[in-house]
């Protein structure tokens, strides 16, 4: 065949292109990141002004205004020496022991700090995944320090421990002590949930489902009201739970079911075989459950357990709603108080408890996201 | 889902699951029993009717918005219970369309190659997810709109809307004579837009011709609504909101309760929503968008026809539970006293009739139903996106 018939032939030298733009170093990476296309180069722009907007006067108001020390609101009111008022931080120190204990006698605050001791031990036990006897920590945390903790905080008087009732219980303390009862209640109730709806037995089997659908169908405010309300209706005079337990009853139950979802989930990740391996050992059920199937359920869903535990924490907020004072309660509470009242402080408030929760959630998930991290590599080997 | 084969269990084996069931079965019972008993009761002793014979009782109390004709010395609990509904479905579905907006937009941004826009949109699904839902709620309400100026003080806003610390006053439409012609003309519009477009793409998939429906598009929906609008003599007049002494007259309000809910329910989702649109696009393997590209396909049409198809089979199930959490997390309402479902009806209602079981189980029953239509819609809207399998 004649060459000249060819012609997807090149005749001469294809015409030299550019160098490629720098891909390395400062200049670089500003290139690939930032300014790649006129496109992108707008998004930079509008990023970056909409960063010069917002965070210098976030600063100011947050630190280089703010005010850290004073006894009443005049400290926080602006004045031709002090023309702009950040936030009253002051306010947040004055109160602070109110935002953390509630009305829990002064003379008694240890038992309550002693308890924030015990419960931090026990969970660092438990979330180290390297730490010596894992088994005892989680028999610790879910078995023996709620007991302690009940006699702890509520008091017991063989033993010197005053009473406190439940009504003086208030901020920090009564959102650790809602959000550590829904997780230690809501785990276990949770698998025995799953292990129900996935049951041969179907009287076992519907009665998990109603429940976990029907709970799971509704907000959260409604079981607390149902639990506020119509617990009381439900049990004899004398029975009638108070305040608090009524709520932490609605909160465990709502949190069960939800639990009871993601277990399942974990279960029906496991392989077949794993089922015919334990049987074919002849496991009984629970044994089988125990030893094979659960404990790798629980650590396959372990970052949607403790994801579940963050919705539980910011979920606590609601038991304000049947008029518990937990930590967001007292903020609104002390926000209110007129020696204090100022332009700044509800924004103080508010910042605060954000700061709290934030810093609390965003610790969880970042504990889920080293696990999760962890199990890819073990998957992975 | 995988069920556990269970062993054939024989004799003594089944009996002991027989008797577990039955136990079970007998201790819920019992439970139950003595429930209705205690509640039988307990009522009596507290004088509490029982039954729904309240529904047609007069409720007394005002409700701050209503969607339908209400006045509290006529109404009775069963029109309060109507008027809570309408604006539990109305902030709930505001929502959710606000939300996925945000939503997608911030998921897409997360992604985005600008380094810049992917940490903002980050840093904004981080900060919002870790901060309680009623937080945000108050923080709006009582932070924000109620620290704006008094009602003497309003800010003018243009187009003759005043915003004050009472809400936001807007010009209210009013259609004259002659309006439901352009709405008539806007329905033929969009219905013809509609059988254009289907015509247009059978076109396309016979010759290759590409559809440019877009100016017959505008024409139809856009020019011929205007054309009778302007032939009926412009049948829409505005009501401006007035400045009175004490009040603004006139115009329609927008509640700082009902924008305060509005605000941070869409901004919460919208970070979850992000979440989920995320984690959707990435699970669309590269090699797609490759195939894409090799097939010469711009990188908008292989957005649209390749990635976003298949990222939606992901992305429908989890989003339906979001918008499932938006309708109950309404419920949050109550906290800042937005009429909605909970706070008319387990709330005031409540309190008036104290007949806390009816009352409760109403608003329970109510939360299914709203829960088990949007998963019903969600699920349909699931099977058009799903894979078709030969």
């Amino acid at each position: 065949m004649a060459a000249a018939n060819r012609i997807y032939l090149r005749e001469a030298p294809a015409e030299l292109l550019p160098a490629p733009t720098m891909r390395a170093g400062v200049f670089g990476w500003l290139r690939t990141n930032l300014f790649s296309s006129p496109l992108n180069v707008a998004l930079t722009v509008i990023s970056v002004a909409a960063i010069v907007w917002v965070v210098p006067p976030l600063l100011r108001f947050f630190f280089f205004d703010a005010v850290w020390s004073g006894v009443d609101r005049q400290a926080c009111l602006a004045s031709p020496q002090h023309p702009e008022v950040g936030a009253c931080w002051a306010f947040i120190r004055v109160w602070s022991s109110y935002f953390v204990y509630g009305f829990y006698p002064a003379g008694q605050r240890w038992r309550v700090d002693l308890f924030f001791f015990a419960l931090a031990f026990g969970i660092g036990w438990v979330a180290w995944l390297g730490a010596p006897r894992r088994d005892l920590g989680a028999a610790y945390l879910f078995i023996v320090l709620p007991i302690l903790s009940y006699f702890l905080l509520s008091g017991a008087p063989l033993v010197g421990l005053v009473s406190v009732p439940t009504t003086q219980w208030g901020g920090i303390l009564v959102t650790i002590v809602v959000a550590t009862v829904g997780i230690a209640a809501s785990l276990p109730l949770g698998i025995l949930l799953a292990l129900g709806r996935r049951s041969a037995m179907p009287a076992v089997r519907v009665l998990s489902v109603i429940f976990i659908e029907f709970v799971r169908g509704v907000p959260l405010i409604t079981v607390l009201f149902m639990a506020s309300v119509m617990l009381p209706l439900f049990v004899p005079d004398r029975f009638a739970p108070d305040k608090l337990v009524r709520a932490l009853i609605g909160v465990a139950l709502f949190a069960s079911a939800y639990m009871a979802e993601v277990v399942r989930g974990g279960l029906l990740s496991i392989p077949r075989g794993q089922y015919e391996a334990a049987a074919a050992l002849g496991l009984p059920y629970w044994r089988a459950m125990g030893l094979v199937i659960l404990p790798q359920a629980l650590q396959v869903t372990l970052p949607n357990i403790v994801n579940t535990f963050i919705g539980l924490f910011k979920d606590t907020t609601l038991v304000f709603i049947v008029g518990i004072f937990d930590f967001l309660r007292t903020i609104e509470a002390a926000r209110g108080d007129p020696h204090w009242i100022t332009p700044v402080t509800s924004v103080t408030g508010y910042a605060f408890a954000a700061l709290f929760y934030f810093v609390c959630c965003y610790g969880m998930s970042r504990y889920a996201r080293n696990v999760e991290a962890r199990l890819a590599r073990a998957h992975r080997r | 889902m995988v069920e556990i084969a269970q062993p054939a269990p024989p004799g003594r084996r089944q009996w002991g699951n027989f008797a577990l069931q039955a136990a079970l079965l007998i201790v819920v019972g019992g439970l139950a029993y003595g429930a209705f008993v205690n509640a039988a009761y307990n009522l009596q002793k507290a004088n509490i009717a029982s039954g729904f014979r309240f529904w047609n009782n007069t409720a007394g109390f005002d409700i701050s918005q209503t969607l339908i004709a209400y006045s509290p010395s006529t109404s009775t609990f069963g029109q309060a219970f109507w008027v809570g509904l309408l604006n539990t479905l109305l902030v709930a579905s505001l929502g959710i369309v606000l939300a996925t907006v945000l939503g997608f937009t911030i998921g897409i941004a997360r992604l985005s190659r600008n380094w810049l826009v992917a940490r903002l949109a980050g840093g904004y699904v981080e900060l919002i997810r870790n901060i309680p839902l009623l937080l945000q709620i108050l923080f709006w309400y009582n932070a924000v709109l109620k620290a704006l100026p008094e009602l003497r003080s309003s800010i003018s806003l243009p187009g003759g809307a005043f915003l004050n610390n009472r809400g936001l006053f807007l010009p209210r439409p009013q259609f004259g004579d002659g309006f439901g012609d352009v709405l008539v003309a806007f329905l033929v519009g969009a219905a013809a837009t509609a059988a254009l477009r289907a015509f247009a793409r059978r076109r396309q998939d016979l010759t290759g011709a590409p559809p440019h429906t877009l100016p017959y598009a505008l024409a139809l929906m856009v020019a011929s609504p205007l054309l009778v609008f302007f032939l009926a003599g412009k049948p829409l007049t505005f009501s401006f909101p007035e400045m009175g002494r004490f009040n603004i007259l006139g115009g329609t309000e927008i509640l700082p309760e009902f924008a305060a809910l509005l605000l941070a329910l869409t901004i919460y989702t919208a970070a979850f929503i992000a979440e989920v649109v995320r984690a959707g696009l990435l699970a669309v393997p590269n090699g797609q968008t490759e195939a894409a590209q090799a097939l010469g396909l711009r990188s908008g049409s292989t957005l649209r026809l390749v990635v976003v198809p298949q990222a939606m089979r992901v992305i429908v199930p989890p989003l339906t539970s979001q918008y499932l959490n938006l309708i109950k997390n309404s419920s949050l309402a109550v906290a800042i006293g937005y009429p909605d479902l909970v706070q008319v009806f387990a709330g005031s209602v409540l309190n008036i009739t104290g007949q806390a079981v009816e009352v409760i189980g109403i608003t329970m029953a109510v939360y299914l139903c709203i829960s088990l239509v949007t998963s019903l819609l969600m699920n349909l809207y699931g099977r058009t996106v799903s894979i078709v399998e030969r």
